[in-house]
């Protein structure tokens, strides 16, 4: 046996670089993995369909002159539709906590079933670093996809139209895969700690599966059942009662993230979207209908992005905690 | 002797009211073979851990290759390699790249890890195995792999939990082989826990065996026989030709034999009991008084008799705990 001295070179600045591996290990496994790529096959499947049906559509979209939005060519493409399917963006509120969930469901009770994780720990690393590779690597390859998606799209654009993309159009894009990529890391957060909650994968896939459904098919209707013994008949409040009425259910529906994510991705697509509230007639007249600049949508989604951050951090910081202190051994 | 590479200091791990290690001090000094033996369940792991810092001690502390394993994990884990009891690799990767992985997560460069990493699986005389995904690797691969991985972070100290853990006797041999050679090329210190006493004993310096989170006895395998033999003596069976007639000519004799304890003549056969080895002046004397030998046997303790001697007391008494608790739960 050969016995290799390690010299100084042979060793880089350690906790950075163990990191490093451990992204790296990660981004390869997903990228190799069936699950993964059954994923993508699925978001650029949709996303080529919405594309393709936004783009029959948007010579009409372009030309109507009522629409203040119709200048957006780039935005246009990404949420014009002729309703057989939807648009890109709402698509993806449903496949982005699928994303998440997928690329996080058994991140670390994997490596505790294989008998992995003890041999990890066991490693000069802490144990932080490996929660952050398995939150980070995830979120590096569904950000590339994203920036992917929609470069290409922006790319096509321009070949094919021949338009000029305005700086806030590409700001606005940048912002909803930004917004994107921030709804898959909310969603992969909560995987990640169900991870580490349940012993068994398929449980915390379930359980994660079945927090989804709960915010996109049962929230809604909770709510309204919640709500409606207590609303009066429209007919005999006051306006200022009816708004309140309405603020009360849309602030209580925002506390479903797939809610936020909607909003600040519908005011980001759309420039012209003033209010994510009812506005009433007084506060509409003298508005001219036109687009919103791009820092007073983006100021108008401020609250949703604060929402999904805080969700994600609280998520994670759980994991965190309970990771810290969990016990590794089979 | 030198200083201690693991030092353990009043360890002690409970989980509520149960005392998993109980109040373990433990020296072990650098180039020897230390085996832990012990039922299942006795907190060998459970100690294992604590020596490298993946759980949290009770109370006292773990040293090791000096630095405090609870409060500097990181630099403990540098030095030590750890094989777990149930090791696992990712199935989806090869051995190499497994390997690889644990190399470069310890400092080496990718290059670098590579050479190391095909060097370590000659070693292990995994080579052929090298490309294939370890998903399809058997037990005994897999623990070779394990020990693989162990070596390539060329450690000060491996501690290796249950190596021998299904894998066939002939397996068994080369790995045991394997790990004395290294042990002995690097001058690596190694830490085993087993419940298989016959490999232990034929590898490892010294011994301590482990029963209920406590440590009975330590010290070298001839040590706890020598120790055993003057708790319980030494047995010489003698068998004679023809039935002892006249027994009163050599039982005197017999009795005055240095750390004589028991004489017990039954028919053809002499059962002695003294407190070493006096078998060859026995013969002698027997010889001498004109009595025929036909057989002569001494019963040597071995690690065997130890063990069971420690563990059979402790497993009576706390069967004997279990069922009488059970007992009066039943009908309280």
């Amino acid at each position: 046996m050969k016995n290799p001295t390690v010299s100084s070179k042979d060793i880089n600045s350690h906790s950075a670089a163990a990191m490093q591996v451990l992204v790296s290990k990660e981004i390869a496994a997903h990228i190799r993995s069936w699950r993964f790529n059954i994923l993508i096959l699925l978001i650029v499947l949709t996303f080529g369909a919405s594309l393709y049906v936004s783009s029959m559509g948007l010579k009409d979209a372009v030309s109507n002159m009522r629409d203040p939005d119709q200048s957006f060519l780039y935005l246009k493409l990404l949420t014009t539709t002729d309703n057989s399917i939807p648009p890109f963006h709402v698509f993806l509120n449903f496949l982005a906590p699928l994303l998440g969930i997928a690329l996080g469901f058994d991140a670390i009770n994997a490596e505790y079933n294989n008998g992995t994780l003890t041999r990890l720990m066991a490693q000069p690393i802490y144990r932080d670093n490996l929660l952050f590779a398995k939150f980070l690597a995830p979120l590096i390859v569904v950000g590339t996809l994203f920036v992917a998606l929609v470069l290409l799209m922006i790319g096509g654009g321009l070949l094919g139209t021949g338009v000029r993309i305005e700086p806030q159009e590409l700001l606005r894009i940048l912002g909803f895969t930004l917004i994107s990529v921030l709804y898959v890391a909310f969603w992969l957060s909560l995987a990640i700690l169900l991870s580490i909650r349940f012993r068994q994968p398929a449980t915390s896939a379930l359980t994660a599966i079945g927090i989804w459904l709960f915010f996109t098919v049962f929230f809604p209707i909770l709510v309204n059942l919640a709500i409606r013994p207590f609303l009066p008949n429209p007919n005999y409040i006051s306006e200022q009662e009816y708004l309140a009425y309405n603020e009360l259910i849309l602030n209580l529906l925002r506390l479903s993230p797939s809610q936020l994510y909607t909003d600040a991705t519908t005011t980001l697509l759309m420039p012209s979207v003033r209010s994510l509230g009812p506005i009433a007639m007084e506060q509409m007249v003298g508005a001219i209908p036109s687009p919103l600049s791009f820092r007073e949508s983006f100021l108008m989604v401020w609250p949703q992005v604060s929402g999904l951050t805080a969700a994600m951090m609280i998520c994670f910081a759980w994991s965190y905690y309970i990771f810290m202190r969990r016990e590794i051994r089979s | 002797m030198k200083d201690p590479i693991i030092q353990l200091t009043g360890l002690t791990k409970s989980y509520g009211k149960v005392t998993a290690v109980d109040k373990l001090d433990l020296q072990i000094y650098p180039g020897e073979i230390f085996g832990l033996l012990g039922p299942n369940g006795a907190g060998k792991t459970t100690s294992i851990l604590m020596m490298l810092g993946l759980t949290e001690p009770t109370a006292g502390t773990a040293y090791v290759c000096g630095h405090n394993a609870t409060r500097n994990p990181i630099a403990v884990k540098r030095k030590v390699g750890y094989l777990p009891d149930s090791v696992g690799f990712y199935p989806e990767m090869t051995a190499l790249e497994n390997l690889c992985f644990i190399a470069e997560l310890n400092g080496l460069t990718k290059s670098y890890a590579q050479a190391c990493a095909k060097d370590m699986l000659h070693v292990v005389g995994l080579e052929q195995e090298m490309h294939k995904k370890t998903g399809a690797f058997s037990r005994g691969m897999k623990q070779r792999l394990g020990l693989a991985e162990v070596l390539i972070k060329t450690p000060e100290v491996a501690i290796l939990d249950e190596p021998t853990l299904g894998i066939d006797p002939k397996g068994v041999d080369e790995f045991l082989e394997l790990i004395k050679r290294l042990s002995k090329e690097h001058n690596l210190t190694v830490l085993l826990s087993s419940h298989h006493l016959h490999q232990v004993q034929r590898v490892c310096d010294r011994v301590g065996i482990f029963v209920g989170g406590k440590l009975l006895v330590e010290g070298s395998i001839e040590h706890l026989a020598h120790n055993l033999q003057q708790q319980e003596g030494v047995t010489t069976a003698i068998t004679l030709e023809d039935p002892l007639g006249d027994t009163a000519r050599f039982e005197e004799a017999l009795k005055a034999l240095p750390g004589f304890r028991k004489l017990t003549v039954t028919g053809y056969s002499i059962e002695l009991q003294t407190d070493a080895d006096v078998t060859a002046a026995a013969v002698r004397l027997l010889v001498n008084s004109g009595a025929n030998v036909v057989a002569v046997s001494r019963n040597d303790y071995k690690l065997d008799d130890i063990y069971n001697t420690y563990f059979e007391n402790s497993i009576t008494t706390n069967t004997a705990h279990e069922k009488s608790n059970g007992f009066f739960k039943r009908y309280q």
